[in-house]
């Protein structure tokens, strides 16, 4: 195979790692954080609402990992900039 | 049809150029989007009324805004008055952006990371403009805070937060938008109605997400503690 078909199967490869691999950790810990603020919940109700609302900031923190392995492997995907420095364009 | 769905940002429907200046999707659909909050809010704040007898829209207003208050105030535990109109017209602006996706002809101008970007930009401008206003010049302490030279860590941390701000509302918006259009080329008949309907909850939180993450920070800034 030629450089420009290497770098394809690497791309792509790299691109479903990425994903696959990155997704692990934020999974286990939204996990983690959503069972133990519904254990919350359920002992005190009455502070469902603060409980909830550093619940979603908490997840959104979290979820920021998991998008920016999403946004690398869209970049290795759409924009590779190996493939276009080996194509001349 | 596949060409048409699995554009990643609406950055590359161009509709107008004259040389650098491009008239491109998240433009257009962004002064839509303003066009719909300024000419509805106008519509409907020129007749308040004062009296038990209130129109069914200024109910709905009056329910935004009492609602975004509570939320700044319950967050920041400050007075919401002067985070009101900046965090206010953020959740709004990103809410209607997000809940318009159905609509065919319409894309997601938050689908697009220069908006975000934008939009994260303000709040990282607000932050000092906010602290400044209210801490006056003792704002920089907070950076020399437990020494002196943590301060570049501090500028890090916010630049770091920036762009997470932006790259959160930009994959949230633009994989759902991309999951959509590759589920219509492969089933494209009721399994993506749900996916939209999933966009809509995704929509909805990421914009309270956004408003949210946006109080925590300013309201950091202000009451001098990282």
């Amino acid at each position: 195979m030629d450089n420009l078909g290497w770098i394809g199967v690497a791309s792509l490869i790299a691109a479903g790692l990425t994903i696959a691999v990155g997704c692990i950790a934020p999974a286990l810990s939204q996990g983690k954080a959503v069972a133990q603020s519904v254990a919350s919940i359920a002992q005190q109700p009455d502070e469902a609402g603060t409980i909830s609302r550093t619940l979603f900031v908490g997840l959104a923190m979290i979820e920021s990992l998991a998008i920016y392995c999403l946004v690398i492997s869209i970049i290795i995907i759409f924009v590779n900039p190996f493939w276009s420095a080996v194509k001349g364009g | 049809m596949h060409e048409e769905s699995l554009h990643i940002t609406p950055d590359l429907t161009v509709y107008w150029q004259s040389g650098f200046f491009k008239l491109n999707a998240t433009i257009v659909m962004t002064w839509v989007v303003m066009a719909i909050l300024v000419i509805g809010s106008y519509l409907i704040t020129r007749r308040l009324s004062t009296g038990t007898k209130v129109s069914g829209w200024q109910n709905l207003l009056e329910t935004l805004v009492t609602g975004v208050r509570g939320q700044i105030q319950a967050v920041a535990e400050q007075d919401p008055a002067p985070y009101l109109p900046f965090v206010g017209t953020l959740f709004i602006f990103i809410l209607f952006a997000n809940i318009m996706a159905p609509i065919p002809i319409y894309e997601s101008p938050t689908g697009s990371l220069s908006l975000t970007a934008g939009l994260a930009l303000l709040v990282f401008l607000a932050v000092p403009y906010f602290g400044i206003r209210k801490r006056g010049f003792h704002y920089f302490g907070s950076y020399v805070k437990p020494a002196f030279f943590m301060a570049p860590l501090h500028v890090i941390s916010e630049i770091s937060r920036t762009i997470s701000l932006a790259v959160r509302l930009f994959g949230n918006v633009m994989s759902e938008t991309m999951v959509v259009g590759v589920l219509l080329s492969i089933v494209p008949f009721v399994v993506p109605m749900v996916m939209e309907v999933l966009g809509l909850l995704t929509g909805t939180i990421q914009a309270y997400i956004f408003a949210t993450l946006t109080t925590v920070f300013i309201a950091a800034g202000t009451s001098g503690e990282h």
